[in-house]
């Protein structure tokens, strides 16, 4: 106890808004040198907007509109998303892409796509004739013109990926601020104060990675430029027994509303079909439909018509942070010692880290001293990928420790070990939602039916806290949009 | 992968300790079969019925009448008396070999070699997502299984208003755990036009645990961020939409045979059932390996899967004691919608029997006063009459046809007579 009031706290030098993959790769990257860097987030967990629910396309750029700076974060963030990854132990799998027409109209773009690919810089992308399709994809369904084979194109874990950024952060002196909305902003000469719904936090330099809200601190520093649209994108999993079915990404031929309706494998082992594009006043309408849902299945049918035969493992929607402009709107005000990286879409697990650096450049050039940490530590995440060596089936794990081998959930063979450890991580589970994104448990094909009260048990138990409160979360604990995952469903 | 893994070599592997594996590994273990391993991937042996507490099992197989954990200790007591090897926290990962499987457990990796192998891994309930439900995901929305086992946790609130998906047999279980626990059902729903359960059942909820049975109605949507809030509810013709508030929902039955290691091995899988084809002595498509329980008929009661189990026993033993594996192919039991489908589902030639003395059946809608006819290459060998049949519920059909099939006749194919040819059930 002491009798005078604590001095104010001195001010970060950076605070990052918003612990998406996005404001998780700029606190890693700015973690690497001898600064004070906050990341706040308003929901209880890192990555559970957009970054949860997507795709899980590790995606090359290969058809991203030329000279923009989509094409060129995403070629580079390709290139060391893959690096990265294979340090890390996160899951990524260069399954390569083929992306069909399915007319003649299509099939008359493909030049143009083929042209752009090249010309930017993405030399093996080929084109394939219809005779080569279905020795490349047996159960491709008729009616194909022609495609275009994409080898680099490849899936990843959106869940593991901003986990390692922020825990890489973490144990490199990051403080993390969970359940830490920015309300307001009071931009001052030496530093900015950010009114969040934990307190006052001072920072001297603010970057805003806030996502579906980066439109709104914006507004806060007193700047409009961009409006967030968010847009809808509904996904169905399949079990894994459809992943049989195909060899690597099916993708449509872009169109005007995006790209287009895709079924891909997942790292988890099985296979997802999405997403819808469908423009939404609300930020948090993560509602399914059953005009969704028939959409994407419809366009399963044709595309890889035994998909339907498999059961439905999951169905989620996810929200991209879309704007008016194509482009991502990736801006800098020196004055105000302030950036905004907006626009970012779904493209932005395979970018986040070219765009961490586009964004420690553009501190660096308003004066941010960069004098690089000593001691810098990477880390190395728990393997989540069907193709990695996972707990239950690691013989010397198991004789370290025999929960290595106990496995809690049935479907996706999580063991207790896993669940304990994600529950003692730097950036731990603190719920259930928190605890699948980290160990893959519930998200399987039974849902829980086998396996939710020994989860709930095992969560209750590492985290001290009840059963009940677990289960049945107050409105207030889950702020984020919604559940997804890379293929399934919360 | 893991070449190192140490070898057991048993006479029978049993995957799977439910009423069906269990049975299985008691008659064989008392049968003198060898050495009798049960393999179960949960902490105990018992299966479903280990998280059903409520009366309503035992009367006949066990000849008293139980609770759920109760006749699961026993048979899992008596399978273990007999001399059955039971493994717990084991689960069957992949087949190494024809009737070799790896196992992984807290005592490491393992692979099993057996002479036999019996698969009753049992079922699950379709869950709300595999339904296409639309709506939010929130949390409160379970199964029967999961709120069987999340009401057992010491301390845990189920919720207080509760509604439940589905009107057959375990949706009463479901009413039963949520009576437990304290939670008010506001209703069941079920899409077909009578509830499914026995008479005894639907008496049972118009007096005694007071639950409204809202049948022709679907879930259209689910509400609520976080927690659910509420459902609405429609006709399935489409008509009177309505809103429910409810904190709770349940999705009770439809369920699919947890069929995953059959499918892993390349099992023959039936489409209609997604069970693994099996004859009339229970085995599958491939020699040594056979099948028993709600893993064939997703889901009779325990007792009907413990008997599954006892007569997969006497199979395997004809078999371990040298009655060579037949290897003319099987002739398939097809069916013709409205019938959803058959098991077994298939026959061998000069069979005379198969598990239970009848095949199971299912039917896709309310059928009242038909006859099934059997037939092969077009000809009728014989024709049931059904007074009645519903969804989820099983109708027997005797076989006494058997004896009239022809090995080259082709497949059997089951049809209601007097309606034009249905589509294939499978297809």
């Amino acid at each position: 106890m002491t009798e005078t009031a604590p001095a104010p706290p001195a001010p970060f030098d950076v605070a990052v808004i918003g612990a998406g993959v996005v404001g998780t790769a700029i606190a890693r990257e700015l973690s690497h040198f001898r600064l004070r860097t906050v990341l706040l987030e308003g929901a209880d967990d890192v990555g559970t907007g957009t970054s949860k629910a997507n795709t899980a396309i590790w995606h090359t750029g290969f058809d991203a509109a030329v000279g923009s700076l989509e094409g060129r974060l995403l070629r580079r963030g390709h290139q060391l998303l893959g690096a990265y990854a294979g340090r890390t132990g996160i899951p990524v799998e260069r399954v390569g892409a083929l992306l069909v027409a399915w007319s003649d109209e299509e099939a008359a773009r493909l030049p143009t796509i083929l042209a752009d690919a090249r010309r930017a810089g993405h030399r093996n992308v080929r084109a394939v004739g219809t005779d080569e399709l279905p020795r490349l994809e047996p159960e491709l369904g008729p009616g194909a013109r022609g495609g275009l084979l994409v080898p680099d194109e490849g899936i990843l874990c959106p869940f593991t990926t901003p986990l390692a950024f922020a825990t890489e952060a973490v144990v490199n002196g990051v403080e993390l601020r969970l359940g830490t909305s920015v309300v307001g902003a009071a931009p001052g000469p030496a530093a900015h104060r950010l009114l969040t719904t934990a307190g006052p936090v001072d920072a001297r330099h603010v970057v805003n990675a806030a996502g579906l809200e980066a439109d709104t601190i914006d507004a806060l520093f007193g700047r409009r430029r961009f409006t967030v649209a968010p847009r809808r994108g509904q996904l169905v999993v399949f079990d894994t027994w459809a992943a049989r079915l195909l060899g690597r990404i099916l993708l449509p031929v872009p169109g005007r509303s995006g790209k287009g309706v895709l079924i891909a494998p997942t790292v988890f082992g099985n296979v997802v079909l999405g997403p819808t594009a469908e423009p939404l006043g609300d930020r948090r309408d993560t509602r399914s439909t059953v005009e969704g849902v028939d959409a994407l299945l419809r366009r399963g049918r044709r595309v890889l018509p035994r998909l339907l035969e498999e059961e439905v493992t999951a169905v989620y929607a996810g929200l991209r942070a879309a704007t008016e402009h194509r482009d991502y709107q990736i801006d800098d005000d020196p004055g105000l010692r302030y950036v905004v990286v907006g626009g970012i879409r779904s493209t932005g697990v395979s970018s986040s880290m070219a765009i961490a650096e586009h964004v420690r450049d553009r501190l660096q050039a308003m004066g941010l001293p960069l004098r690089p940490a000593p001691d810098h530590e990477e880390v190395r995440m728990a393997s989540l990928g069907e193709r990695q060596l996972r707990s239950h089936r690691d013989g010397a794990a198991i004789a370290a420790d025999p929960d290595a081998g106990r496995i809690v959930c049935h479907c996706e063979r999580v063991t207790r070990a896993e669940c304990l450890a994600a529950c003692r991580a730097p950036v731990p589970a603190r719920s259930l939602d928190g605890l699948r994104r980290r160990t893959r448990a519930m998200l399987g094909r039974c849902q829980g039916f086998h396996c939710s009260a020994a989860v709930v048990g095992l969560l209750a138990e590492a985290t001290g806290r009840s059963p009940s409160s677990l289960v049945a979360p107050s409105r207030g604990e889950r702020r984020g949009p919604g559940p997804g995952a890379p293929g399934h469903a919360e | 992968m893991t070449p190192a893994a140490p070898a057991t070599a048993v006479d029978v592997l049993v995957v799977g300790a439910g009423p069906a594996g269990l049975a299985a590994a008691h008659r064989l273990a008392r049968s003198q079969a060898g050495r009798v391993l049960v393999v179960e991937r949960d902490p105990a042996p018992g299966g479903l019925p280990l998280h059903c507490r409520h009366a309503g099992f035992g009367l006949r197989d066990q000849r008293r009448l139980l609770d759920g954990p109760h006749y699961a200790r026993r048979w899992a007591a008596q399978a273990t008396r007999a001399g059955a090897d039971l493994w717990c926290e084991t689960t069957c990962l992949e087949w190494t070999g024809a009737r070799a499987l790896l196992c992984t457990g807290p005592g490491g990796l393992r692979r099993v070699e057996a002479r036999c192998v019996v698969l009753a891994t049992g079922c699950r309930e379709r869950p709300r997502h595999a339904r296409l439900v639309p709506g939010t995901r929130p949390a409160g929305v379970l199964t029967t299984g999961s709120l069987q086992r999340l009401a057992a946790l010491a301390g845990l609130r189920v919720g207080s208003r509760a509604l439940v998906v589905g009107a057959e047999r375990v949706s009463f279980s479901a009413l039963l755990a949520l009576r437990a626990a304290g939670v008010r059902v506001v209703a069941m729903t079920t899409e077909h036009p009578v509830p499914q359960a026995a008479p005894a059942l639907r008496w049972a909820t118009a007096t005694r645990l007071r639950v409204p049975v809202w049948t022709g109605t679907r879930v259209a949507e689910l509400h609520g961020t976080g927690r659910v809030t509420g459902v609405t509810v429609a006709a399935v013709d489409g008509t009177g939409v309505r809103r429910v508030a409810c904190d709770t929902v349940i999705f009770t039955g439809d369920f699919v045979p947890d069929h995953e290691l059959a499918r892993q091995g390349g099992l023959r899988i039936d489409p209609r059932s997604r069970a693994p084809v099996v004859d009339g002595h229970q085995r599958t498509s491939r020699p040594g390996v056979f099948a028993a329980g709600n893993l064939l008929h997703a889901a009779e009661t325990a007792a009907v899967a413990a008997a599954c189990g006892t007569e997969v026993a006497a199979a395997v033993l004809d078999h371990l004691r040298g009655e060579p594996w037949p290897d003319c192919e099987p002739l398939s039991i097809r069916v013709e919608r409205p019938l959803l489908w058959v098991s077994p589902a298939a026959v061998r030639p000069g069979e005379t029997r198969v598990p239970h003395g009848h095949c199971i059946l299912r039917v896709a809608e309310p059928i009242a006063a038909a006859r099934i006819e059997v037939r092969q290459a077009g000809v009728v060998l014989a024709t049931h009459r059904i007074r009645r049949a519903l969804p989820t519920l099983p109708v027997h059909l005797p076989t006494g046809w058997l004896g009239r099939l022809g090995p080259e006749g082709g497949a059997v194919v089951l049809r209601l007579a007097g309606r034009p040819p249905g589509p294939d059930a499978g297809g």
